[in-house]
């Protein structure tokens, strides 16, 4: 048996190294110490963050990946200020946040458009809480509905769209408000295959043409690698950053890159860290319900 | 068949609109079956001849046994016989003239002159049942909003109303007339003491079902305090809002034949047991049947609006709706809707007739 000999996800090319030389040469957008979470319930206390440090760095896209129930969604909405830390703290440009705020904008993996709102008054939702007035957030509505391409569909209710169509109102809806960083947990979950890959590709192109700073939480190694700038690799009970990855596939990325050497070795390196003795986990015990000479060919 | 029972599945437009028309006719037939076909009740006879009896009356309807008995001691006697038709008994008229009371009670005097006429009494239910219903929205609305939101008002008020609305609201009617006398203010008291209690927890409760994904939304998009409050959480409760007042109002109706009889007696109530009384029991059907067409009407018109109003599950809004809301919403650059259709289709119009060759 021939197996392809992978370079090691670590070797980047003098272009790629550059690239993330530069990056780290950047403002630093959002920053967390020390971050910890300890839930209390009836059954005693959880840990389920404990000491999460990381930066992110400006118009980096930066992926969030682990098991599940490593408190990925735990992390990202303290970042947004929904949920409080019990340790450390959320830097934004140098300054501690606590609450929720329009400079962290958040694209949740459900669907959560106003139900009552016209998609171009969901966008608008933000830039009238804002106090800008109507004829103003109408047209800057207008123009986020534009780039994320549902021009058609700016009077219908969100009841009357897809999945992806609702998510990407919910991404032009928080980008509105001119977000220093876009927090999303998993938006792209409850996609199927297809429509799942056309919204990686929207986001990317979207990502390319605004100012921001992507933190991006997905389960899916594909799209983590394909994604982003760098991963953060947590590891579960309690969460912990198991390894900050550089991804060393270059940018742009195109859909072509996905079986890239690169590509592989950084997901195989990824699913190492994250399943590490999948094989004897995976056995089931063998109960046949089958007849003798009836096998599976 | 198997298609009329599938579970959790709408019928088709035809066989509902069948089912809704059999869920009317079916209580008609039987009533039209009982009334107009002797054999299957009529336990009475109408006399229509009274013969050589000396206690029975042309008009009356007696008892079959006792209509046979009094013929057979009349045969003994060899005395003139009765005749008789059978009949139900007077409190089962017909659906004609129930139906053709439903229009004469209006028409026909008030025994006495100072009387209300049916319509006046039928307007002072309505005005007891609204003002009620009206005071509770006022303040059982906001208060019921509230203590959904917010845990310290569902802690203060609703362990008390929980224990309150346990005690039947006309068990108050003694104590509502000796404070707010005799007239119209018990029995306001009693639709509100009815209403008031269920509806701050009713809604409540509806508000507390509010998905919280779309407070947190908002609140990663700028908004809190206030803010939060009037352009998520009113708007987000505001259809299931409305389908718990359509229901409330049903329930306020409901009291209203309590309230009516405490105090001095008013209003439909009233004229029903007057009828009664004269045993005209037609009319009494007749403002029976009239409670329930008002009920119905005003839930149906209710849900008219609500679908206007709440479209944005697969409604759409009718043309009258749409000029309402262009007119309080609407952008103040653009024409009304309705008139840029009129101005698209005189274009075209215009269009076709200049297309038409000149001859
Ligand atoms: N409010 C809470 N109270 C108690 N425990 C909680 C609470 N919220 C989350 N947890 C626990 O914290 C852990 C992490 O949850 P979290 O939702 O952040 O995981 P996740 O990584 O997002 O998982 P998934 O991949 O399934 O989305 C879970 O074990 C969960 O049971
Ligand atoms: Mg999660």
């Amino acid at each position: 048996m021939q197996t392809i000999q992978l370079p090691s996800y670590k070797s980047q090319s003098p272009e790629v190294a550059d690239r993330f030389r530069r990056l780290k040469e950047r403002q630093v957008i959002l920053e967390t110490v020390g971050l910890g979470k300890v839930f209390v319930t009836g059954n005693g206390e959880i840990t389920v963050l404990d000491d999460i440090c990381f930066k992110a760095y400006r118009r980096e896209f930066l992926s969030v990946i682990g098991p599940s129930g490593c408190g990925k969604s735990t992390l990202i909405r303290i970042l947004s200020g929904l949920e409080s830390a019990s340790a450390g703290q959320v830097l934004l440009d140098d300054k501690p946040v606590d609450s929720p705020g329009s400079e962290r904008g958040m694209v949740f993996q459900g669907y959560t458009l106003f139900p009552w709102l016209t998609v171009k008054k969901n966008v608008m939702f933000g830039l009238e809480v804002a106090g800008k007035g109507r004829t103003e957030a109408e047209a800057e509505a207008l123009q986020w509905i534009d780039m994320v391409g549902l021009e058609q569909f700016a009077n219908h209710y969100p009841s009357q769209l897809s999945g992806g169509m609702q998510q990407r109102v919910a991404i032009a809806r928080a980008l509105a408000n001119r977000p220093r960083v876009l927090l999303m947990d998993e938006p792209f979950g409850a996609l199927d295959a297809q429509t799942r890959a056309r919204m990686q590709s929207y986001l990317l192109q979207i990502w390319r043409n605004v100012d921001i700073t992507i933190i991006f939480i997905t389960h899916d190694l594909d799209e983590a690698v394909y994604l982003s700038d760098r991963i953060l690799v947590l590891s579960a009970h309690p969460g912990q950053v198991q390894e900050m990855i550089e991804v060393p596939v270059p940018q742009p990325r195109s859909p072509k890159q996905h079986l890239s050497p690169e590509f592989l070795a950084t997901k195989a390196h990824i699913e190492e860290l994250i399943h590490p003795q999948r094989e004897s986990e995976d056995v089931l015990p063998i109960i046949r319900l089958t007849q003798v000479g009836d096998e599976v060919l | 068949m198997s298609s009329w029972f599938t579970i959790q599945k709408e019928l088709s437009g035809r066989r509902g609109a069948a089912l809704i028309l059999l869920s009317f006719l079916l209580p008609l037939g039987i009533w039209s079956l009982v009334s107009y076909v002797p054999f299957i009740w009529h336990p009475m006879v109408e006399i229509t001849g009274e013969g050589g009896s000396p206690y029975m009356e042309k008009g009356q309807r007696v008892k079959r046994e006792l209509f046979a008995q009094e013929n057979q001691r009349l045969a003994q006697e060899g005395a003139e016989l009765m005749t008789g038709t059978r009949a139900n008994p007077v409190y089962l008229p017909p659906p004609h003239r129930v139906l053709t009371a439903v229009y004469t009670s209006f028409k026909s005097e008030p025994r006495r002159p100072d009387d209300p006429w049916l319509h006046e009494s039928l307007a002072h239910s309505i005005r007891v049942v609204f003002y009620g219903f009206l005071l509770s929205s006022v303040i059982g609305v906001p208060l019921g909003i509230l203590c959904g939101v917010f845990s310290c008002f569902s802690k203060l008020f609703e362990p008390f109303f929980e224990f309150f609305r346990y005690m039947p609201a006309p068990v108050f009617g003694a104590l509502a007339v000796a404070v707010l006398g005799i007239n119209d203010g018990p029995k306001v008291a009693i639709i509100f003491i009815g209403t008031f209690f269920q509806q701050v927890l009713v809604i409540a409760n509806t508000t507390r079902q509010l998905p919280p994904s779309l407070l947190e939304a908002a609140q990663t998009l700028g908004a809190r305090g206030g803010t939060l409050l009037r352009k998520v959480v009113l708007p987000a409760i505001a259809p299931n809002v409305f389908l718990d007042m359509r229901i409330l109002l049903g329930w306020a109706w409901t009291y209203l034949i309590v309230a009516e009889v405490i105090g001095t007696s008013t209003g439909i109530t009233w004229f029903i047991n007057q009828q009664a009384k004269y045993r005209i029991y037609e009319n009494v059907y007749a403002a029976i049947l009239m409670i329930g067409v008002i009920g119905l009407a005003t839930d149906m018109v209710l849900a008219w609006i609500g679908r206007n109003v709440f479209v944005w599950n697969g409604g759409r809004r009718n043309e009258f709706f749409k000029f309402l809301f262009e007119l309080f919403y609407g952008s103040r650059h653009e024409t009304f809707s309705f008139v840029q259709k009129r101005i698209a289709k005189h274009a075209d119009d215009t269009t076709a007739q200049l297309q038409e060759p000149i001859p």
